[in-house]
């Protein structure tokens, strides 16, 4: 076919069309489904909300034979388990990309950073079983008390090594998160490391820094978008795990206790457990609003690292 | 010709990108206080060269050199050299600006925190002079809590040189400094490499010949990883010793 001078033929036109069509309708389309799926959640929490108001949040109480329902302890579950899993995975896993990408001898960064990424694709059920069954027992027998006789004595903190090495509890779900999480975090640094200019790492080199200073001082400012951005995919997946969580965590609806040995309850785990027996009505209701509380959660998360992501912006000085 | 203060100095230098052998049998000094420049065409080995001299090849494992390499005397291949203290005796600027992603005070802050202990007023003056010395104070003093990267790119490539002098260095490397400028800030920078040879050994890799004629004491011509030919830079291109170096300057080669 021949094109005569700048004019397009219409059937390559109307195929733009149809192609920009479709590409914005997808885009619309996940707008559409996130305000359907919080018009869900919030009309079947509903009596729940009616029932129990803002006191949801604040009450440790979960009876439903009595009808009477707290969010209390799974929200504090989840936001324990996850900070925990992000202390212990945030700076191992830039140990990992540190090392993959400045000190790792060629021959070993591949097959060690494909054993990190298949560290990801494990299903999380294994993770579970894995550490109710292998994990747990060794941690009670041998970390715990150790723990326990070391922080353990220092006042204020000790008190979160208090009680009895049961093995299962907080403390443990977030180990096992954390490994969870390592290999997402730990990917997407190494990949955000790459891809800083090499000229910016021998300029910094250049002015007489250690591997450690140009990593600290120069990389990371660099990549700092790409890094808190892994961060919080970890952090995503740590407040959203159900299974692995559900095997470790112990799943008591009882918290007297500051200690991390306690066993608790996550929301994740707490509607893994009970959806299935729960009566239509307030019991439903509840566990529903559980999920909506998880799901502002999450939006919580996304905002608080914009907003440090903008102080952070503020810190390196204005761009006219 | 004869250099009589050397500050630098290549004695039967070799150097290897793995198995390729990429400096061949280097054997020339660098004056103290002089601007040095190599030229030549890509790949001839010039950039190589400079970055043996603050050893930034050590960055990379399959490259290595061997022979010596003396700075005031001292060998710098030698394995007990620190080259945190070598860097910083011995500043670089890149092809391109590299401003670090902070502001401009802390860019040049930055190098000087890792070797010294300084207040916080004897820093300010650090960085003022640091600025002036590199002709940019009067452009940034009233922003120096911007980022670096918002700056013109001559400007950032003077902020790099500033950052470069502040940790107080003896001699400068700049990789070919302006390929990436427009006229007039190359002119700029090229007038400020004549202001820092009163008190620094200034070395340039450069593809503009022009340039190398216009701001070097002395010119290596470099070819195939050899030192072609060595020399004061206005007898080199007015009478070059060697059919070589004439082919490349006068633009038959090259």
């Amino acid at each position: 076919m021949q094109t005569t001078g700048f004019t397009s033929s219409a059937s390559s036109k109307l195929g733009d069309r149809l192609f920009g069509g479709l590409a914005k309708s997808f885009a619309w389309l996940t707008l559409i489904l996130l305000a359907g799926i919080i018009i869900a959640l919030v009309y079947a929490s509903w009596p729940s909300i009616q029932a129990f108001g803002i006191g949801f949040l604040f009450s440790d109480a979960w009876n439903p034979p009595m009808e009477d329902f707290g969010g209390l302890i799974p929200i504090y579950g989840t936001i324990v388990t996850s900070v925990i899993a992000l202390l212990i995975a945030v700076p191992v896993s830039f140990g990992i990309a540190l090392f993959l990408t400045e000190l790792s001898p060629a021959w070993l960064r591949r097959p060690l950073g494909t054993a990190i990424e298949l560290l990801a694709a494990i299903p999380s059920i294994v993770y579970g079983m894995w550490g109710l069954l292998v994990f747990s027992p060794i941690f009670a027998k041998y970390i715990q008390p150790a723990l326990q006789s070391s922080i353990g004595h220092v006042p204020v903190i000790g008190k979160l090594f208090a009680g009895a090495p049961l093995g299962i509890g907080l403390l443990c779900a977030g180990i096992i998160l954390a490994i969870m999480i390592i290999p997402y975090v730990a990917s997407v640094m190494r990949d955000v490391f790459e891809v800083t200019p090499p000229m910016l790492k021998e300029s910094a080199y250049g002015v007489g820094c250690t591997t450690w200073e140009v990593m600290w001082g120069a990389v990371l400012p660099y990549t700092k978008n790409g890094v808190i951005g892994g961060v919080m995919l970890g952090l995503g997946r740590a407040l959203g795990e159900t299974m692995a969580v559900t095997f470790v965590i112990g799943n008591t609806n009882f918290l007297d206790s500051a200690s991390l040995f306690a066993p608790g309850n996550s929301i994740t785990s707490a509607l893994a457990n009970e959806f299935a027996e729960a009566d239509p009505g307030l019991h439903t209701a509840a566990l529903m609003e559980l999920g909506l509380i998880l799901f502002v959660i999450t939006l919580i998360v996304l905002v608080v690292s914009k907003l440090l992501l903008l102080q952070l912006a503020k810190g390196e000085g204005t761009k006219s | 010709m004869e250099i009589t203060d050397a500050q630098i100095e290549f004695k039967d230098f070799n150097f290897y990108y793995g198995k390729f052998h990429a400096l061949k049998h280097i054997n020339f000094k660098m004056a103290r206080h002089k601007c040095t420049a190599f030229i030549g065409p890509s790949g001839c080995g010039k950039s190589t060269l400079l970055r043996t001299i603050n050893r930034m090849y050590d960055l990379y494992p399959e490259q290595r050199a061997e022979g010596q390499l003396l700075f005031d005397g001292r060998n710098l291949l030698a394995s007990e050299i620190d080259v945190s203290v070598l860097r910083a005796k011995i500043g670089m600027v890149f092809q391109k600006p590299t401003p670090f992603p902070m502001s401009i005070y802390d860019n040049i802050a930055f190098g000087v925190k890792l070797h010294e202990r300084l207040s916080s007023s004897d820093m300010d003056e650090r960085v003022e002079w640091a600025l002036r010395k590199a002709a940019l104070w009067d452009e940034v003093k009233d922003k120096l809590k911007q980022s670096g990267m918002s700056l013109s790119g001559g400007q950032q490539q003077r902020l790099c040189i500033a950052r470069g002098i502040a940790v107080k260095p003896e001699v400068i490397l700049l990789d070919e400094p302006t390929s990436a400028l427009d006229p007039i800030s190359t002119a700029r920078i090229e007038e400020l490499i004549d202001e820092l040879k009163a008190e620094f050994t200034i070395v340039i890799v450069t593809h503009n010949m022009q340039q190398a004629a216009r701001i070097s004491d002395y010119t290596a011509y470099m070819y195939l990883g050899e030192m072609v030919e060595f020399g004061v830079t206005d007898e080199l291109f007015v009478k070059p010793k060697k059919k070589e170096t004439e082919d490349y300057i006068t633009g038959r080669f090259g």
